[in-house]
């Protein structure tokens, strides 16, 4: 496989600017113990954009992914310097609550990880655990499931175990848990890397109807993912240290298209033009 | 290496290692499988005379083998089974998640009790039996009954119980928990709507051949009364009690050949109950087989 740039996303949206992001890292470190695992990151990520993460991995785009909804919380030993914001907020003060974050920041994953229960219970638990007393579940599964382009397959088998579903209905479905809390951003890592090119182009699809109404961050180490799906990138890549030791960084971030047509630094046009490592 | 050596060389010693270890593994299996027929077999062609109605219709006595039967053994060994269930799986399913979903393992005292856990499991159960007579029955002050019986086996399968819920507990995979917390699940509903619905088999599994074991144990309860001579049934956990094995144990040191028949026919009684729990286990298990 040849790798040439790939071709930006062609949107006629325009790429709002980011007068009113919805989060803020500011000189954002995250340790695991003692270990810097990703250092310094600033960036903003803007109100229903689609954010992209890319780099080579274990440069930390999932611990940086981590720190928007607090997941990192459930590491042992994970911990944050620097500040997380969100509509101008420290995600990280004493009174946040990280269960209140996660409904309103919500997470999709590398491995499709539904629940082994009903494809309606899996979409019905998130309202559930958060008390959201709809007026009728019925219709806001209906609505979270057509919202994630999942309806028209799985109308007839709501009660059929999730389990059953293929991979990328199973993905599809995991989107369509995190939309049904109503939450204002999704995060997605690596959600179709485990996926067929079929059901990767349609959960790009659905990226894409998805930002009209969501903030959509995704990590991916598909650079051409990114450029189809995303208004900015982020390029991250891993820094050697005296010891030998890994540190990851933000290399670059900046508007798609400007990250794949004219990228500012030459480790971002190594690692896109397939130089890199 | 050229394909003959493949194909050829190994092919002419093949059979005979393969035969012979196979005779061997049918030898090793057979021992086990026909010394079990043999017993069951001995036991029930035994016992047949007086595996019938009386068996569990008529109480012990002494004078009389013709009429005695086991219905307060099998009353009482119920009825210890049922509080012993009733003690140890609750207790057992709460202190397997503690340690699963709580505990911090790089805490000293964590690590105590997880060793402890394993070494009690292989205490001996006589050593429960004193536990229990010492403390329960004469320091609490709870008597030969009902009661202290059901809680020292419960202290005696404890242990199996614990770690057959933590292995249920840890073989539902993280990322349901990761899945559930990023919905806005708080720890407490990740637990009760995810990791135990799933846990439950596997631990119901585990709590069921952990009984089996306890509905089998005659020493501890020796020491505690089971005394062999009851002519009623336990009215309630304060009651005197005896159970099958002790019942066994009694009528088979008895010089009349009719208890020790009566004795086999007890002990029929008694793996029909072992069997039908492990079936019970068994089915659950293959219900519930892991789906993810
Ligand atoms: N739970 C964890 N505990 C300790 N180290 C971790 C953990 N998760 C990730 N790391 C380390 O942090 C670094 C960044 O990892 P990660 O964020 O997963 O990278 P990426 O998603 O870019 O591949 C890696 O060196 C990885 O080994
Ligand atoms: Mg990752």
């Amino acid at each position: 496989m040849s790798h040439s740039a790939p071709t930006p996303r062609v949107d006629d949206r325009e790429v709002p600017s980011l007068v009113d992001p919805v989060f803020e890292l500011a000189d954002l470190t995250v340790y695991y113990d003692d270990y810097a695992a990703v250092r310094d990151v600033t960036m903003d990520v803007g109100r229903t954009q689609i954010t992209a993460m890319i780099g080579p991995s274990g440069c930390g785009k999932s611990t940086v992914l981590r720190c928007f909804n607090r997941m990192n919380d459930l590491i042992a030993g994970a911990r944050v310097t620097g500040k997380v914001s969100y509509h101008g907020e420290d995600l990280y003060a004493e009174e946040v609550d990280p269960i209140e974050v996660r409904r309103r920041v919500g997470m999709v994953f590398q491995k499709p990880n539904p629940f082994p229960k009903s494809i309606y219970e899996n979409v019905a638990y998130g309202p559930r655990v958060n008390r959201m007393r709809p007026a009728n579940m019925d219709d806001l599964v209906e609505e979270a499931l057509s919202a994630a382009a999942l309806w028209d397959e799985v109308k007839d088998v709501l009660k059929k175990n999730a389990l059953t579903l293929s991979g990328g209905q199973q993905q599809r479905l995991c989107i369509a848990r995190a939309i049904s809390v109503k939450p204002e951003a999704i995060l997605m890592d690596e959600p179709c890397s485990a996926l067929d090119p079929i059901a990767t182009a349609k959960i790009e699809d659905l990226m894409h109807d998805l930002a009209r109404e969501y903030t959509i961050i995704i990590v991916t180490h598909n650079m051409q993912q990114a450029a189809r799906v995303s208004d900015r990138t982020a390029f991250f890549t891993a820094e050697v240290d005296e010891e030998g030791l890994r540190h990851g960084r933000l290399v670059e971030y900046d508007v798609t298209s400007k990250i794949f047509t004219k990228p500012g630094d030459s480790r971002t046009e190594d690692y896109i033009t397939g130089r890199f490592g | 290496m050229s394909a003959s050596a493949v194909t050829k060389s190994p092919r002419r010693r093949r059979p005979l290692r393969e035969g012979v270890f196979r005779v061997s593994l049918y030898a090793c299996l057979g021992v086990g499988v026909v010394f079990l027929a043999v017993l069951l077999a001995y036991i029930v062609v035994t016992g047949w005379d007086r595996l019938d109605s009386r068996l569990w219709q008529n109480f012990p006595s002494i004078q009389i083998p013709e009429t005695a039967g086991a219905q307060s053994a099998i009353m009482g060994t119920i009825w210890v089974l049922g509080f012993t269930a009733l003690y140890c799986v609750p207790t057992g399913v709460m202190a397997a998640i503690y340690l699963e979903e709580y505990a911090d393992r790089n805490r000293w005292y964590n690590r105590l009790i997880e060793l402890n856990i394993q070494n009690l499991a292989a205490v001996p159960s006589i050593v429960y039996g004193i536990l229990g007579l010492g403390i329960l029955a004469r320091g609490l002050g709870f008597g030969f009954t009902v009661l202290t019986a059901a809680l020292t086996l419960s202290l005696l399968v404890l242990p199996v119980v614990i770690i057959s819920g933590r292995e249920a507990i840890r073989a539902v995979p993280d990322s349901i928990r990761q899945g559930s917390y990023a919905l806005g699940a708080t720890k407490w509903q990740t637990i009760w709507r995810q990791v135990l619905p799933q846990a439950i088999p596997g631990m119901a599994t585990g709590s069921i051949l952990a009984l089996s074991r306890a509905i089998g144990e005659a020493a501890p309860l020796l020491l505690l009364g089971g005394l062999a001579f009851v002519t009623f049934n336990p009215a309630g956990v304060f009651s005197p009690f005896t159970v099958l094995p002790i019942q066994i144990f009694n009528w088979i040191s008895r010089p009349q050949e009719e208890f020790r028949i009566l004795a086999s026919a007890a002990i029929v009684v008694l793996l029909v109950l072992l069997l039908a729990m492990n079936s019970v286990a068994i089915w659950l298990r293959n219900r519930y087989q892991k789906r993810w």
